[in-house]
């Protein structure tokens, strides 16, 4: 099945041809922005996955210590893995000490297969997904981006970390193990930098995404990730900042979220009416709002509809 | 990438109308067939009177959800709802006798269809609406969570739900707990819900559905009854086609 889709996939790209012959290189033409001292980011578009785009939607980065590089996130595709790596390599001539993934969603791991060979490092309820879901990803990737993939296979990561501080060729990174994106959401603090690369528990002027999310815990963690003196912010969408605005907007979002859900599901509402909310003008500077937000009420909204239903046999 | 699959299926169908039926806006290859096997005997016209609501993608090929509003329309017989490309295209069958004609719920996808419903009017006419529903795929042919798990028959016919009759309104929403096999998905036979009757206390029909293998496993329905019965308590009687009787009462 899984084949017949990649295949599927494919045909659909040759069948696109004006399409393929404009991406026909499939150059990601990834910038390395430095953020900080030895930290680097390459910046995706805040837009849903799609051929056009070959996938490249999320921010991955690198921290270039003296005793290596390490990276973070591998992006959605082996070649997407390859280009980040001949870019860093443009950048310094150290070797990748260390890869750190920091969920389980496929824009940030599957690049992996470009890094090879060096420990490949999450925390476990990451791995434990990755081996089980995976697979799935990937087909679906295949499905959106098309020949982007090509190649793309499921590297699930070989090292598993708790959370804890760690020292690196001269930086003091701070492994933090939270959840509410996923059940298990790394970030990577800088205490060297003040770097705080967030992974998808900070999504900034891009809707965030909900498929595994856990409102309560998630806003939570973003309590948590507000007390950190960080002096740059990488988001795992969208762009870099400066100041903890996007985590306040995050917050103002995931709140409304809750009470909105909440309310329909006392009101009655079925989850297309849900979908037919006017959302609120404030957010409409967050790319693909009414998309993801759509998204979220399919992820979401039962177990509101389950706390409002009583046993009535 | 699936908007180009319709693209593509678009211009195939052009070519296929060989027949005296309406054209289908939506243009599905399958249209012609459609109304062959649920609308035969009965002249149909698309008419935006029918709102058929469901989101452009399904996020969730098990649980798509859609409402059907066939409220601009009276004198209705039946609705149809049905999916073109689906292994098992028909979702349910709606009879509402003594309720509004207004119903949702969530289905399972297997590909990217069109979905629609089809009213019949008593003077013979039906009235068609649809839209497309684009899918990563696998909705029909997955195993239900309750086999997986394998806790299904721990709960099978348990009815939660609630019932609103604020501002004249008389709605009901539940949730049935029931696996919904389709049949499709390798070693595990078709295990449905088939009928819901929903009466009053006097005992008059308000509503019949049929439902099919593609409702979602552990169904989630919305029906909203006339206000004269807002007084009276609602009973719901069903049953699946292994002869599991199910009974829930709404209270007023």
């Amino acid at each position: 099945m899984r084949l017949m889709i990649k295949r599927f996939a494919f045909l659909l790209v040759l069948l696109s041809t004006p399409c393929a012959v404009l991406a026909a290189s499939f150059d990601y033409h990834l910038v390395a922005k430095k953020v900080a001292d030895n930290t680097y980011v390459f910046v995706g578009k805040t837009e849903d996955f799609s051929f056009e785009n070959g996938g490249n939607i999320v921010n991955t980065g690198f921290i270039v210590t003296s005793d290596g590089v390490v990276v973070i996130d591998t992006g959605p595709s082996l070649r997407y893995g390859q280009q980040m790596k001949a870019v860093i390599k443009t950048i310094t001539d150290k070797p990748i000490n260390r890869v750190y993934i920091t969920h389980q969603h496929p824009d940030h791991f599957l690049g992996n297969q470009a890094f090879e060979g060096v420990p490949i490092i999450a925390l476990d309820s990451t791995i434990k997904s990755i081996n089980s879901d995976g697979a799935g990803f990937t087909d679906n990737l295949y499905l959106m981006v098309g020949d982007w993939m090509r190649g793309t296979d499921v590297l699930v990561p070989n090292t598993v970390t708790n959370a804890g501080k760690v020292s690196i060729g001269g930086h003091q990174l701070e492994i933090l193990s939270m959840s509410g994106h996923t059940h298990g959401d790394m970030a990577i603090y800088d205490h060297t930098t003040h770097v705080l690369f967030s992974g998808d528990l900070i999504f900034h002027k891009r809707t965030l995404t909900t498929p595994h999310a856990n409102i309560a815990k998630w806003l939570t963690t973003l309590k948590t990730l507000n007390s950190l003196p960080f002096k740059v912010l990488v988001p795992g969408h969208g762009p870099i900042a400066d100041n903890k605005q996007p985590i306040g907007e995050m917050e103002d979002y995931l709140t409304w979220l809750d009470k909105t859900f909440t309310k329909a599901a006392n009101d009655g509402f079925s989850m297309t009416d849900v979908m037919e909310i006017e959302l609120p003008q404030r957010f409409y500077s967050n790319a693909l709002l009414k998309s993801e937000f759509s998204r979220s009420v399919t992820h979401l909204y039962s177990s509101y509809e389950s706390r409002v239903f009583k046993r009535i046999n | 990438m699936n908007r180009l699959l319709i693209l593509l299926l678009v211009v195939l169908s052009t070519s296929s109308f060989a027949t005296g039926l309406v054209k289908d806006p939506l243009g599905s290859v399958q249209w012609d067939d459609m109304y062959r096997a649920f609308l035969n005997g009965h002249p149909a016209v698309f008419d935006n009177k029918v709102k058929l609501i469901a989101p452009s993608f399904a996020e969730d090929p098990m649980n798509v959800p859609v409402t059907v509003d066939a409220r601009g329309l009276s004198d209705i017989k039946q609705i149809v709802i049905f999916a073109d490309f689906n292994p098992i295209p028909l979702i349910a069958r709606f009879y509402p006798t003594n309720a509004e004609p207004l119903l949702s719920f969530r289905f399972k996808i297997q590909q990217a269809s069109p979905v629609r419903a089809a009213v019949l009017t008593g003077d013979g006419q039906w009235h068609v609406a649809g839209s497309w529903v684009n899918s990563a795929g696998g909705g029909c042919t997955a195993a239900s969570t309750g086999r997986l798990v394998g806790n299904w028959m721990d709960y099978l016919g348990e009815v939660y739900g609630k019932r609103w009759t604020a501002n004249n309104s008389n709605r009901i929403r539940f949730l049935i707990k029931h696996p919904m096999d389709t049949g499709l998905a390798s070693g595990i036979p078709e295990f449905y819900i088939e009928h819901l009757n929903f009466t009053n206390e006097s005992g008059d029909i308000l509503a019949h559905l049929e439902l099919f293998e593609p409702i979602n496993e552990n169904p989630v329905l919305s029906l909203n009854f006339n206000s004269s019965d807002r007084e009276s308590a609602i009973y719901m009687t069903g049953s699946d086609n292994n002869g599991n009787e199910f009974e829930a009462v709404f209270s007023q």
